[in-house]
């Protein structure tokens, strides 16, 4: 047999198949998922609830059932999408890998099941591992909502991160479209590599516009993070970055996924570290935001998080508002009709 | 032992420059007889069976699969493993160590290949190169030679000491063993259910990265070279990085013994086709790049790559219904292998019909000293695919003979169908077309 040197030839191969998700239209698995217009109607109608009496409110989706499964600890996503349920008149039930039969083994499969026979109609899920909600979709055939999976997504978070935006950048817009956010520069710092915010983020803001500089020494923004979605670039240095930004969001080291990385934390912060004193000298007007929790001393400076331009916890009332936009979504949609 | 007398066929056997309508007679096991049509002259009494159309060939070596057995017959016996094999065209494969216990005795070695484990093809173990596969002790070759043992490895396990590599190359060497290596260094694959790129970023999942197999096989070429006067051969399983591929191509300039194989999903799948985390679209390693992809397509084309080897690997449907980093590596393979080949390397990228059974048997028969095998020469074992090359047909996963439907190919377009598979003179299998006529209507 010869051994010739290769020679690169285009072959003709099989191609990847379309994706079969998502099975239910009233899921949201994926910023991906949405349509331009499904963003616009979902954030009108999260302006639409928002305004709605409370006394009224419960009775859009009363008595509806909606289960809550978490496989790792949150604060902010849980709280807020229980008394985004509530409010709305659903009832809830929370089930968490701790204190559940999933200590005993059994598989996200047969607890998505187990919730469905119960009459579960939906569930919101969070889960440490990537791909935890399109599993739980196919096994349940019910809508189901992305709530964090493991480091890929977190569409919610996307869109009140963009409801936030848009409340600061463009006050009063009626809607939405691919050039909405043309000419805003948002800048994602931190650890890209391990945030599922980052990815929802960046797969979502340039398909209205923006333009976003993803910003981390390399053990936590590999270069091939450029090629994931259209709109994005790599900008190393943190002070060149926030110069040509008008929003900065901030991310959390994941120390819980960093799976031996050595990092130099010191070195970190001097490079990295939202100070008042870079924020003063090269982005003294940008909005700061954060995805939470933060770790105060660490990424961001208290006197940043607490500071007059910081929206971190208007972000948590976004979040409160988009997700009864969401669950509403999740629960009148119609399977079949997709 | 009955006769068979495959009549009016085209027979193909590429080790033996044959390319033409012949008629061919098995006998007691072996090759009998090969004649031009209609000239068989002891055919009396045979079974005779209606090739008019088909192509004979060699049955297909594997030399690459896992038959779960023993130790995880709920995967995978080596019963439903060989059945699945004989309706892929294979005659004969190498079954990996990998069971529980790990095939590392001489015992376990003869268990597999005793005929109350009732399988429908020849199975050749390999042994475990070290005690229960865990890269310190070596085992005894001579040992597990004298059972039935066609070559030594650790797979899933790969050897990272250099001592013990150097150990193990010289010692299976002295015994006439092959060293089979999984290339990986598992140092760099931590935590990892992908390959490294694009795709695992977008997706959140860790990846392994093209190194972790390209320095193992850079690591093993460089040991041989320094025991180049032993002779060893070192033989990559399932190659899938353009510059693994590379360092064995240059290692065989440098006249070292070093083989290859490549699998049908690193030569049609790219880690594109892992989608929305579809496990079976998980095997390790795993599907690379399309420019990995496309270098194991120009390997094969150019000869660098000397056998197609499927990596069957069964798993049981609820190990496969979990999250992608939690699903076990590995697809089955077996009732897809020919049909992929003849459809993408013969049809598609015009590989030449003899040239890609080549690849599925005489190339892995004389890779691993299957002596007898790979051909029809007359003498030869009486291990034939007769197969119809025009038909295109739907291969379903539901409808497969293996234990395990863990397969990426499921609703894929085949090209190829095997009518029969003839096991050393047995009819292994027979599709619901395959006519069986007689010489004798008495035995009608």
């Amino acid at each position: 047999m010869t051994t010739a040197s290769p020679v690169r030839r285009n072959f003709s191969t099989p191609p990847a198949p379309a994706s079969p998700f998502p099975y239910h239209p009233g899921s949201l698995l994926s910023v991906m998922d949405l349509s331009l217009d499904d963003i616009g109607r979902l954030l009108a109608s999260a302006t639409e609830l928002e305004s709605e009496d409370p006394l009224s409110r419960d009775r859009i989706l009363a008595k509806r059932r909606m289960a809550l499964l978490f496989y790792e600890s949150s604060t902010r996503t849980r709280t807020s999408f229980e008394l985004a349920a509530k409010s709305l008149g659903v009832d809830t039930t929370l089930v968490s890998n701790l204190s559940s039969s999933i200590e005993k083994g059994e598989t996200l499969k047969d607890t998505g099941l187990t919730l469905r026979a119960l009459g579960a109609e939906a569930i919101i899920l969070r889960h440490s591992s990537s791909g935890g909600a399109w599993l739980l979709e196919e096994s349940t055939g019910l809508p189901v909502i992305n709530a964090g999976d493991g480091m890929h997504e977190h569409p919610t978070q996307a869109l009140l991160d963009l409801r936030t935006l848009l409340a600061h950048l463009r006050p009063g817009i009626q809607s939405i479209g691919a050039d909405t956010l043309a000419g805003v520069t948002v800048t994602i710092a931190g650890d890209i590599l391990h945030s599922r915010v980052a990815r929802s983020n960046l797969l979502l803001l340039p398909r209205l516009g923006a333009r976003v500089l993803l910003c981390g020494p390399p053990k936590l923004l590999p270069e091939i993070a450029v090629h994931a979605s259209q709109g994005i670039e790599i900008e190393r240095n943190f002070e060149a970055a926030l110069a040509q930004s008008q929003a900065v969001m901030m991310l959390r080291i994941q120390a819980e996924r960093l799976a031996g990385l050595q990092l130099d934390l010191d070195e970190y912060k001097a490079s990295y570290q939202l100070t008042g004193q870079r924020l003063a000298e090269f982005a003294p007007t940008a909005l700061v935001m954060h995805p939470g929790p933060i770790i105060r001393g660490m990424e961001i400076t208290a006197g940043v998080a607490d500071g007059p331009q910081s929206v971190i916890l208007e972000q948590v009332s976004h979040g409160f508002a988009i997700r009864m936009a969401v669950i509403e979504r999740a629960l009148l949609a119609k399977a079949g009709h997709a | 032992m009955t006769a068979i007398a495959i009549k009016g066929g085209h027979l193909i056997d590429p080790a033996a420059g044959v390319d033409g309508h012949y008629d061919i007679l098995l006998r007691d096991g072996r090759v009998a007889e090969v004649a031009a049509p209609g000239k068989l002259k002891l055919a009396e009494g045979a079974e005779v069976l209606d090739a008019k159309g088909l192509m004979v060939a060699p049955g297909l070596i594997d030399i690459h699969v896992h038959l779960r057995e023993p130790g995880q017959t709920y995967k995978e016996t080596i019963a439903t493993g060989t059945a699945a094999a004989a309706a892929g065209g294979f005659t004969a494969v190498a079954a990996m160590p990998n069971t529980i216990p790990v095939n590392d005795s001489p015992e376990i070695t003869r268990w597999m290949q005793a005929p109350e484990r009732g399988a429908s093809v020849r199975v050749f173990p390999i042994g475990a190169a070290t005690r229960g596969s865990k890269g310190e002790a070596i085992n005894d070759y001579a040992a597990l030679k004298a059972a039935g043992a066609v070559a030594v490895t650790d797979d899933g396990h790969p050897i990272l000491k250099d001592s013990v590599m150097r150990e193990v190359l010289t010692a299976a060497s002295r015994a006439g063993l092959s060293v089979i290596q999984h290339a990986e260094d598992t140092r760099m694959t931590q935590g990892a259910s992908m390959n490294l790129g694009p795709v695992s970023f977008r997706l959140g999942l860790r990846g392994m990265p093209n190194e972790a197999e390209s320095s193992l096989v850079e690591r093993d070429i460089r040991l041989l070279t320094e025991l180049r006067d032993s002779h060893a051969h070192l033989h990559v399983a399932h190659t899938s990085t353009a510059a693994a591929l590379a360092a064995v191509r240059q290692a065989r300039r440098n006249g070292l013994r070093v083989t290859c194989e490549v699998a049908p999903h690193h030569f049609l799948l790219t880690d594109e086709h892992v989608g929305l985390y579809n496990t079976n679209m998980k095997m390790n390693p795993p599907l690379r790049s399309a420019l990995d992809r496309d270098a194991m397509i120009e390997g094969i084309l150019d000869g660098v790559v000397d056998a197609i080897a499927t990596d069957h690997a069964p798993h049981a449907q609820h190990e496969k219904e979990v999250e992608f980093e939690f699903a076990p590596n590995g697809i089955t393979g077996l009732e897809t292998a020919l049909g992929l080949s003849l459809r993408w390397l013969h049809k598609e990228w015009k590989l030449p019909l003899g040239r890609v059974l080549s690849l599925l048997s005489a190339q892995p028969a004389a890779l691993l000293g299957f002596k007898g095998r790979g051909t029809l020469t007359v003498g030869s074992f009486a291990d034939v695919v007769v197969f119809d090359p025009k038909t295109e047909w739907t291969y379903r996963a539901t409808e497969s003979k293996s234990k395990a439907k863990n397969t990426p190919f499921d609703g894929w377009a085949m090209q190829g169908k095997v009518r029969w598979t003839i096991s050393e003179g047995r009819v292994a299998y027979a599709s619901s077309e395959g006519r069986v006529v007689f010489a004798n209507p008495a035995q009608a």
